[in-house]
């Protein structure tokens, strides 16, 4: 029996979409078998992000509409063994899915894959509800940012209401070098004002953006940072300890760097 | 020293802390749930109740939560005109 993980955050546009694909991918690089579904009904991104937009025949809608056996939809990754993808519908809105047909879907993925990952739509309405409806865990992502950290409290207290306990936190581009110059909130701030665990720390990097224009997820370039906190996160995911990496101080940052091209 | 002391000064004044105050006073709002409504409400009330004891000047009476380190406090600036006499007995 696999577990239910939805990855939300309130404020669009902070990195779920970013953060379920790099999971989903490092989970299978690891070996696991994952299905990644892609909740944000009618703004279908999961996709284009993991580069199997080509590859789409089925869609959620489909599968718990009936129109198409579930295994139909389900698209398999020609790189990584193990890694799947659900794909939204593009065209239908979020009330195609209800509640009760999230779970049930995430009741039957669960049975065949190891890590069921569901990308959540922005928002708290209709989109959100669904998305969590069948989870037993919750990711919150947040930027170090007013706004995006006001909204995944927020989320924080629904994921709690929903009974979703325990949320785990991960903060996404992170600038250390603002950090240093106390231009902006460090980990410990956010961690402070939210009160809960951190999963972990993405620092913001080009190589999301050039990864993400090429359809492969960074948590595949062994060379970045970006691409280690991810791989850093997968295996905090399956129980593993890892230190945070030194994002924050600049020491730290170089010596990362250096360690990354070999000097040591 | 006056360096040390300026140099502590800018510290406090970094715009992150400026962001985390905000953040935290927003999230008092936030999770407490008060509404402008309930605030309005338990200012007249506020209003009947120390109006008893002296006279206030309705207009500038402010209410407000506000948040330091980890306090929550409830922030009334109620201005007296005037104190009633005491009836005494
Ligand atoms: N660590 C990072 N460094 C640089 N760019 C990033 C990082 N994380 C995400 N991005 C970029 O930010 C943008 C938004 O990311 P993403 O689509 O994952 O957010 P989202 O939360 O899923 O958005 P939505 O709410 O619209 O679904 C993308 O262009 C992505 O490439
Ligand atoms: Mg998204």
């Amino acid at each position: 029996m696999g577990e239910v993980i939805v990855v939300t955050s309130g404020k669009g546009g902070v990195g779920k979409t970013t953060t379920t694909a790099n999971i989903g991918t490092g989970l299978a690089a690891l070996g696991h078998k994952v299905v990644l579904v892609d909740a944000d009904i009618g703004l279908r991104n999961l996709d284009v992000v993991l580069g199997l937009e080509n590859r789409i025949v089925y869609d959620i809608v489909d599968a718990t509409s009936g129109s198409c056996r579930l295994r139909q939809a389900i698209i398999k990754d020609k790189r990584l063994e193990g890694l799947h993808l659900l794909p939204a519908a593009q065209t239908k809105d979020k009330t195609a899915v209800t509640p009760e047909q999230m779970k049930e879907l995430c009741a039957e993925l669960k049975k065949e894959f190891e890590y069921v990952i569901v990308d959540c739509p922005a928002g708290i309405e209709q989109g959100f509800k669904n998305a969590i409806a069948g989870a037993e865990k919750a990711i919150v992502v947040t930027t170090p940012e007013v706004s995006a950290v006001r909204d995944a409290d927020r989320i924080i207290g629904l994921l709690e209401a929903a009974e979703l306990k325990e949320p785990k936190l991960i903060i996404n581009r992170l600038r250390a070098r603002m950090v240093k110059a106390g231009d902006m909130m460090s980990i410990d701030d956010m961690i402070d004002i939210l009160a809960i665990d951190l999963l972990g720390v993405v620092p913001e990097d080009d190589q999301v953006v050039i990864s993400t224009n090429k359809g492969e997820p960074v948590a595949l370039d062994e060379k970045s940072l970006s691409g280690q906190a991810y791989r850093n996160i997968v295996k905090r995911i399956r129980g593993e300890e890892v230190p945070l990496m030194d994002l924050e101080s600049e020491s730290g940052f170089f010596k990362a760097l250096r360690r990354l091209i070999g000097l040591k | 020293m006056l360096d040390f002391i300026s140099r502590m000064f800018s510290k406090e004044n970094t715009s992150k802390n400026v962001a985390k105050e905000r953040l935290r006073l927003v999230l008092v709002h936030d999770r407490a749930n008060i509404s402008p409504q309930l605030l309005h409400s338990l200012k007249a009330d506020l209003i009947a109740v120390i109006s008893k004891y002296m006279e206030i000047d309705e207009d500038a009476l402010e209410v407000n939560l506000s948040s330091k380190d980890t306090q929550v406090a409830l922030v009334a600036n109620i201005p007296v005109k005037k104190m009633k006499r005491a009836v005494g007995d």
